[in-house]
């Protein structure tokens, strides 16, 4: 028999969190800080529009963008929070996920051998599916020193002749980091200068502290040169509604809707529809779940750095990326230890790119309470440790 | 700080000063004479614990009773209002907009009980024109908390 399998998906690495995944799943009484989704349940009234929708009997499929309302919402929900104008028809598609807008994203603006820029510690995603379209990943190593936050002088010295997009993961997952007005103008101007493109993953711009989030695309002439992804999963703990949009030029938008329209047909329809409930009446709801985050996080900080664990002040997203240089162990080795001696799961760095070695990833989508009894876990775990 | 400090004990008042004061970003100290503060002006009124009495074997009625009464010239509501909830028994009065003037919430140990306190002692004063008692059959959720057992955390244990 000829061997079935494509050379490149054989090629492409597992996901280092899937590996982690493996050995945490066989330990029955784990506490986990593990996970990259809200602890909350989505807010009832989503959840109760979502119901009527079947009720109703809106089981068919929706058009390849999206619901027509849904889009409209989207477009004045960006306006209202970003002050980003996009048009519902021409500029706005909704997709399963964030993770689906970043494959067919790529996959729309790839050309062979082209290159990506992929700040690092960073979702694991974007390497293989850069890959996966043709193109070829150049990672950015984001450093601590600079508060996980990519820099002119980095970015300038990863651009050659080949690099065609920066994907901007921000604020980001594992590190929490985020780019405030400042700090995005510098990119910004390189972007217009070196004539390259954006994908901004704002997933997470819902769940700042103190600080709003800025999108790129706010920028002048970035509008023309970016493509904003974003999605419902964790500002309205929605995850398993799989719904998430793109939004950007109207060119790229229309080759990437041609993928989704083979691939994917349209994202579900019951989610669309709680999806308009959503961003109707759910300011609120981001607002208690955010204020909830950014108390857990004051904790979690406070409590790391306590323990003697250096721990860069996250204001995005809901992790914490502590140091554990000080202990003299390897981002692996030490979650494999933690979970075996004292049961509790975080994630390695590294599963989020080489970069991330030295540091994990701590999630606080969980209950003051759960996170008390991990922390004295690592508390224990730490102390132990730093004696030897 | 007294309105973030409110909202974080509102559904959990065991929540000590010094987690409160790191969560809320400010000091100890701060919290501790915030709190104190708020007691002494009568804003914190008490701590009680939120029980589902229905999970005890104790038994206990809970009513709801509509009362009618005619207002007082001077003191209006307030006055009758305080005769009736100074009764032990009495968990909760409201003033009502509406087809009547006061919910009163009582709880018995029997509901002959209940009906002694409306029958002898609710009833019979001068201001009450009428009362409709109502009984609680179950409850379902209480200061804004569902009374159920926690659902387990069905998350995966990691994920990216």
């Amino acid at each position: 028999m000829r061997n079935p399998l494509s050379k490149t998906i054989v090629e492409i690495p597992p996901s280092g969190i899937r590996k982690f995944f493996d050995i945490v799943s066989e330990m029955k009484d784990a506490v986990s800080l593990g996970v990259g989704e809200p602890d909350f349940d989505t807010p009832w009234h989503i959840r109760e529009e979502g119901i009527y929708s079947l009720e109703k009997g809106r089981t068919f499929y929706t058009s390849n963008a999206g619901l027509k309302e849904l889009k409209i919402e989207i477009c004045n929900y960006l306006k209202r929070r970003f002050s980003l104008d996009y048009h519902y028809e021409s500029e706005t598609m909704v997709t399963v996920g964030g993770s689906e807008a970043i494959d067919i994203a790529l996959r729309a603006m790839l050309e062979p051998g082209d290159e990506v820029l992929i700040p690092q510690p960073c979702y694991v995603s974007y390497h293989p599916c850069t890959i996966l379209a043709g193109g070829v990943p150049v990672v950015i190593e984001l450093k601590e020193e600079n508060e996980f936050k990519l820099t002119k002088e980095q970015l300038l010295s990863a651009i050659t002749e080949k690099t065609k997009i920066l994907i901007l993961p921000f604020p980001n997952n594992p590190t929490g980091a985020i780019m405030t007005y400042e700090d995005l103008k510098e990119i910004a101007e390189v972007v217009v200068e070196k004539d390259l493109f954006v994908i901004s993953d704002e997933i997470y711009s819902e769940l700042t502290y103190g600080q709003k989030h800025v999108s790129i695309a706010s920028f002048p002439g970035l509008k023309e040169r970016t493509i904003v992804i974003n999605g419902f999963s964790k500002s309205y703990a929605m995850t398993g509604w799989r719904l998430g949009y793109a939004v950007g030029p109207a060119a790229i938008i229309k080759q990437m809707l041609k993928i989704h329209q083979f691939a994917i047909m349209c994202a579900p329809t019951t989610s669309q529809y709680a999806g308009v409930e959503a961003l109707k009446h759910g300011d609120q709801d981001v607002e208690r779940m955010r204020d909830a985050y950014d108390k857990r996080r004051r904790y979690l900080v406070e409590a790391l750095r306590s323990m003697g664990l250096e721990c860069f002040e996250p204001y995005g997203a809901f992790y914490v990326f502590p140091s554990i240089k000080s202990l003299g162990m390897t981002s692996d080795e030490f979650a494999t230890k933690l979970l075996m001696e004292e049961k509790v799961a975080v994630v390695p760095g590294t599963a989020f790119g080489e970069c991330g070695e030295g540091f994990l990833r701590i999630s606080y989508a969980y209950s003051i309470d759960n996170l008390k009894i991990a922390l004295e876990r690592i508390q224990n775990f730490v102390e132990k440790h730093r004696s030897r | 700080m007294r309105d973030k400090i409110l909202e974080t004990i509102d559904k959990n008042s065991k929540i000590s000063a010094a987690d409160l004061a790191v969560m809320l970003g400010t000091t100890e100290e701060e919290v501790t004479t915030a709190i104190k503060e708020m007691e002494d002006e009568a804003i914190i009124c008490g701590y009680p614990t939120l029980i589902n009495w229905d999970k005890v074997r104790c038994e206990r009625v809970t009513a709801l009773i509509e009362v009618k009464v005619t207002p007082q010239r001077g003191l209006g509501f307030d006055k009758i209002a305080e005769r009736i909830y100074k009764f032990d028994e009495v968990q909760s009065v409201y003033l009502m907009s509406g087809g009547f003037d006061l919910t009163v919430i009582i709880t018995g140990r029997t509901m002959r009980e209940v009906a002694t306190f409306v029958s002898e002692k609710l009833a019979p004063m001068d201001a009450v024109l009428s009362t409709a008692t109502h009984f609680v059959l179950k409850k379902y959720k209480e200061h804004g908390l569902p009374l159920v057992q926690k659902s387990q955390d069905e998350r995966m244990l990691i994920s990216p």
